[in-house]
């Protein structure tokens, strides 16, 4: 099914089901710890053996000599697989850096070699006999130090380094108010729950991959090339994941390294990514420089923005695209964007929730904070003056939807916006100076290819397959919705089975398109079911009606068993997209209002409140929804206050590498958080009018908390995270 | 890990006979020393599990304190009545500490004997003097945000995690130990900790076959109680400062710090200077810092915040 014009009335806006708070179908056995995650399967063809993965104790240069005999001959040892005895990889498509180093080394923690034994705890004893003889080369770690040297990366997900429209400097140097600031945002880990983890088992040819990965697809591709082997001679299973967060788009070392090991032991072979090795072998969101330029007239209108981003990477890899939302945000005659990277020989630096916007608005919801002051504007009312319902880089593309300012003036109205005192520092409650901060959020919607096939069983239920993951996000449920709404039958006549790539390829889970654009496929393969049974029991497909168990029209209706009294009735469909998204710009937004307490003391930081108001066209399920949002913002909570990546910049490599040193926030420091949806169906989006909610919770989130403590200490904080060290050099003494 | 033999002590004499046996280590609430073996930190060839030890008790000494038995539990230490009632600075800081499933494992004499939180002592990839001693600190010059700034040396600049040792310091706590000979000896909590100088990896005065076998708590001084932890999260982190502090109604009192140094961290010439406030305090605690760019603030920070515990004790 192509979908290239506007949605019309179909019967997903019936919403009997869609649309409803729905508990998880899936709750239970991730309840009952019965779900089976990638390192549980339990029903593995033979013995399975434990893989360690050894990384690299230098962060760049080479393998000088690799001895492995004592590890070997160490009780219980299988294999160990190093490059001399892997044979000849290639570099999956979506690796920037090889998931086996050898002989050159290009990161910290780079797996050097696997470990395979009988148990755990002999793999782990043994991979320390393994004797690594390394030959160092210097690199370069700190990103402000190569900022200068750093080139345009060209294009990046379809998007130019560089945009512009009007005369950027002209309109700045003459605008009478001002601002002119340089803004960090520092590395950040995914740092899921359930870390990396794979289970490998060869037949002959053949290769069944249990593995927690978030592109079921793309990850098949990326093994298939990885080991030089048919694609059609791989089996990729993700039907469970423990968070991922953009940590898991690619096949990691866990993965390729257990298949090396299982074919060396010739056993199946479980390896979970070791949790001090996650940090530097996977994929981090890279640091930021940004510099931010607006001007405005004195009646607050912005007439030049501009807004220039530094990351780095290593060889072959790209941008953070923090300059993303600039592009869009704000209206502004005059304006300019540009991405510039720098070569980097950190670990590589990939996806991370909402990349490109969540550092950018963490920078740029700053500098309009600081706009608005500067304006003696509130800032609300300053972004509310700056809105503009098309695409200001090209004034022709209209947003499909767009409802920022609803957003913020409902947010503000129910957040209590009118207690904030605009001069800073001027609450107090007891020993905490408190303020209020405002932030505006957009994310991109994008739209991806998704098949599914549905099934009418000979029982009467439907079942789902698609090779969709759910990484927490709910997807199980929101496809069983609008399964369950296409054929008219109750949710618990639903089976929903995913992450398997002997199904229908989905458009998997990334860059929040997952929800929209996988319902949409089995919006598609319903649609498809519906005309089967319409077919089989003699009914005009055009206008059948499907509730209630029953095919209807007119004054006639049947069971639908009918149709399968035989045997089942199957159908596959994909949903594949016109340029619906070229001719609108598909976006989400939110208006964030959060509420700080800084002691006056130390200058601890901790939340009191927030409130999330949120436009993302029809939301399937209100609960889950609610659940993706209030986990985004405890995530850019994190990212305003205590998430950062400590580099080493001699050393080069991320030091805080485990849970203990790279902090995320714990329950007490998120005491209340509210979720408002806006009642939104975008026609440009899918047949679904949906678009998606899991990277909009954490966008502008950081600056909004960024805004609140500048609100309630009078100190500005550029660099983030903000931790009380910046701020109590300027913060006044207590008294 | 590396394979190791394992025995549990049903006695003490049995303990520390048993810790004779080479590479041999005790183990008691295994909140720490396993998860150094699973990095390969500690490799110890044998165990010597004292948790089942009859060291459990918390009693009322003849002098009117408390003997607290090296076994005790923190969430038993830290419910106690006498412990929140009279030395209520040592239920508050071992509160702040941990996690409760932590603290229902973690055991008084083990407490004290946690090893840092350096990162670079976690990575055995990195030169560190504490974990492999004449192999350099990585720390002084790499990222030292947490570490310390008093009583520091060129080979270490590692901190004490401790929240419960910094209560136990200001308390004037004494150590308790036994031998392998059965020899007994007390030995007050300022002279347990050694300054790293130029062995950073021996932290204590323990010789390798003697055991903490209780804590004595003098009888109660009164005053006002307070144990603060900052911290960048609200919960289960390490303290980037600590102040326990006892403050009496005339203003005089004690003060030990946590988060400064390899020890808790407490001067006589400081308490003296309490009733002058919090810079005073400061200029005699932290004489002399040798700070890094990641943590020099700790000295302001500590400034500021025992100011603020200064105001609290005096309402």
């Amino acid at each position: 099914m192509k979908f290239d014009t506007p949605a019309t009335e179909n019967p997903i806006d019936q919403q009997k089901v869609i649309g409803k708070s729905t508990d998880r179908i899936d709750g239970p056995l991730k309840t009952t710890g019965t779900a089976p995650y990638a390192y549980e399967h339990k029903d593995i063809p033979g013995n399975v053996a434990y893989g360690y993965i050894i990384g690299s104790a230098i962060p760049r240069g080479r393998i000088g000599g690799i001895d492995t005999l004592a590890a070997k001959t160490a009780p219980g040892v299988r294999a160990v697989v190093t490059y001399q005895n892997a044979g000849e990889l290639d570099k999956g498509d979506f690796n920037t850096a090889k998931l086996l180093a050898g002989p050159d080394i290009q990161h910290y923690h780079q797996a050097v070699a696997v470990v395979v034994a009988d148990t755990f705890e002999q793999a782990r004893s043994a991979a320390e006999l393994v004797d690594v003889k390394y030959i160092k080369d210097q690199g370069n770690y700190d990103l402000s130090k190569v900022k200068d040297s750093a080139v345009s990366p060209g294009k990046t997900n379809g998007q130019p380094a560089d945009t512009s429209r009007g005369n950027f400097d002209e309109a700045f140097a003459s605008a009478p108010v001002t601002l002119d600031e340089t803004y960090t945002t520092p590395d950040q880990s995914h740092s899921m729950m359930e870390p990396h983890a794979s289970i490998a088992a060869w037949d002959g040819d053949k290769l069944s991959l249990w593995t927690s990965n978030q592109m079921v697809e793309w990850g098949r591709g990326d093994v298939a090339k990885t080991l030089k082997i048919s694609k059609d001679n791989v089996r990729l299973m993700s039907p469970y994941i423990g968070g991922g967060f953009g940590g898991k788009l690619f096949v990691r070392a866990d993965a390729i390294m257990a298949a090396l090991g299982a074919k060396a032991a010739g056993r199946p072979v479980k390896i979970a990514l070791q949790r001090p090795l996650i940090m530097n072998n996977t994929t981090h969101r890279p640091a930021t420089i940004q510099r931010i330029r607006i001007g405005a007239d004195e009646s607050g209108k912005i007439t030049a923005i501009g807004h220039e981003s530094w990351s780095g990477d290593l060889e072959g890899g790209g941008p953070e695209t923090a300059v993303n939302q600039t592009r869009l945000l704000y209206a502004g005659e005059n304006r300019m964007t540009s991405m510039r990277l720098a070569e980097l020989h950190l670990p590589e630096g990939n996806a991370m929730r909402a990349p490109g916007e969540a550092p950018g608005l963490m920078a740029l919801e700053i500098a309009i904070d600081e706009m608005a002051e500067k304006l003696n504007m509130d800032p609300v009312e300053f972004r509310v003056v700056n809105d503009t319902q098309v695409d200001p880089e090209n004034p022709e593309r209209p947003f499909s939807q767009r409802q920022l300012v609803k957003c913020l003036r409902d947010g503000a109205e129910k957040f209590g916006w009118n207690k904030r005192n605009a001069e800073p520092a001027q609450m107090r409650d007891g020993d905490w100076l408190v303020g209020m901060g405002v932030a505006a959020a957009i994310r991109g919607a994008p739209v991806q290819k998704s098949a599914a096939r549905v099934r009418l069983e000979t029982d009467g239920s439907v079942t789902v397959e698609t090779d969709m993951t759910d990484i927490g996000t709910g997807s199980y449920t929101i496809i069983a919705q609008t399964a369950a709404e296409m054929m008219g039958l109750p949710l618990n006549m639903i089976k929903v089975k995913l992450g398997d790539s002997s199904f229908p390829v989905s458009s998997g889970s990334g860059g929040q398109w997952g929800a929209n654009s996988s319902t949409a496929g089995v919006y598609a393969a319903c649609v498809k079911l519906r005309e089967k049974i319409a077919d089989k029991l003699g009914y005009d497909k055009g206008t059948a009606e499907f509730s209630g168990g029953q095919i209807k029209a007119d004054d006639k209706s049947a069971p639908l068993i009918q149709a399968v009294s035989d045997k089942p009735l199957e159908a596959e469909d994909a949903m594949e997209y016109g340029d619906l998204d070229k001719k609108y710009a598909l976006q989400t937004f939110g208006g964030h209002f959060v509420e700080v307490g800084v002691n006056a003391y130390s200058g601890e930081i901790r939340i009191r409140r927030m409130l999330a108001m949120c436009a993302a066209g029809r939301i399937l399920n209100p609960k889950s929804a609610r659940s993706q949002v209030i986990g985004g913002m405890t995530m850019a909570a994190g990212a305003a206050l205590m998430e950062h990546l400590a580099v080493d910049k001699k050393r080069g490599f991320f030091v805080n590498h485990d849970l203990a040193g790279y902090e995320v926030p714990v329950h007490a420091d998120i005491p209340h958080q509210d979720v408002i949806f806006l009642d939104e169906a975008d026609d440009k989006s899918s047949p679904m009018k949906a678009k998606g909610v899991g990277e909009l919770g954490i966008c502008g989130v950081s600056a909004a908390i960024a805004n609140a403590i500048y609100n309630a200490t009078g100190v500005r904080i550029r660099d983030y995270p903000i931790t009380l060290d910046k701020l109590i050099q300027d913060m006044p003494v207590a008294i | 890990m590396k394979p190791f033999t394992y025995q549990r002590a049903e006695t003490t004499q049995d303990a520390v006979r048993g810790i004779k046996t080479p590479g041999a280590k005790f183990i008691a609430g295994s909140t720490n020393l396993l998860d150094l073996m699973k990095l390969q930190i500690e490799q110890p060839a044998h165990l010597v599990d004292i948790s089942k030890l009859p060291l459990n008790k918390i009693e009322d000494t003849e002098e009117g304190g408390l003997r607290i038995g090296g076994l005790v539990t923190n969430t038993d230490l830290a419910a106690n009545e006498r412990i929140r009632k009279e030395y209520a600075v040592l239920s508050r800081a071992l509160l702040a500490g941990a996690s409760g499933q932590l603290r229902n494992k973690a055991s008084t004499g083990g407490n004290f004997l946690q090893r840092t939180r350096c990162p670079y002592f976690y990575d055995t990839n990195q030169p560190c003097n504490k974990r492999k001693p004449g192999t350099g600190c990585s720390a002084i010059d790499g990222y030292s945000r947490s570490l310390g700034i008093v009583g520091v040396s060129n080979d270490c600049i590692a901190t004490h995690p401790s929240d419960m040792a910094v209560a136990m310091r200001v308390l004037d706590a004494v150590i308790e130990t036994t031998d392998s000979e059965g020899n007994t000896r007390s030995i007050p909590l300022e002279k347990f900790y050694v300054l790293p100088g130029s062995k950073p990896n021996v932290e204590t005065v323990l010789k390798k076959d003697e055991l903490i076998t209780a804590v004595i708590l003098p009888k109660p001084v009164g005053g006002t109680h307070i144990y603060r932890k900052v911290r960048d999260r609200a919960s289960y982190a390490f303290a980037l400062i600590s102040v326990a502090a006892i403050i009496f109604e005339d203003g005089t009192g004690r003060v030990a710090m946590g988060g400064v140094a390899s020890q808790p961290w407490r001067v006589k010439a400081a308490d003296n200077q309490l009733p002058n406030g919090a810079k005073a305090v400061i200029a005699k605690l932290l004489e002399n810092p040798k700070t890094t760019e990641d943590n020099k603030f700790k000295v302001t920070l500590a400034e500021r915040v025992l100011d603020g515990v200064i105001k609290e004790a005096r309402g």
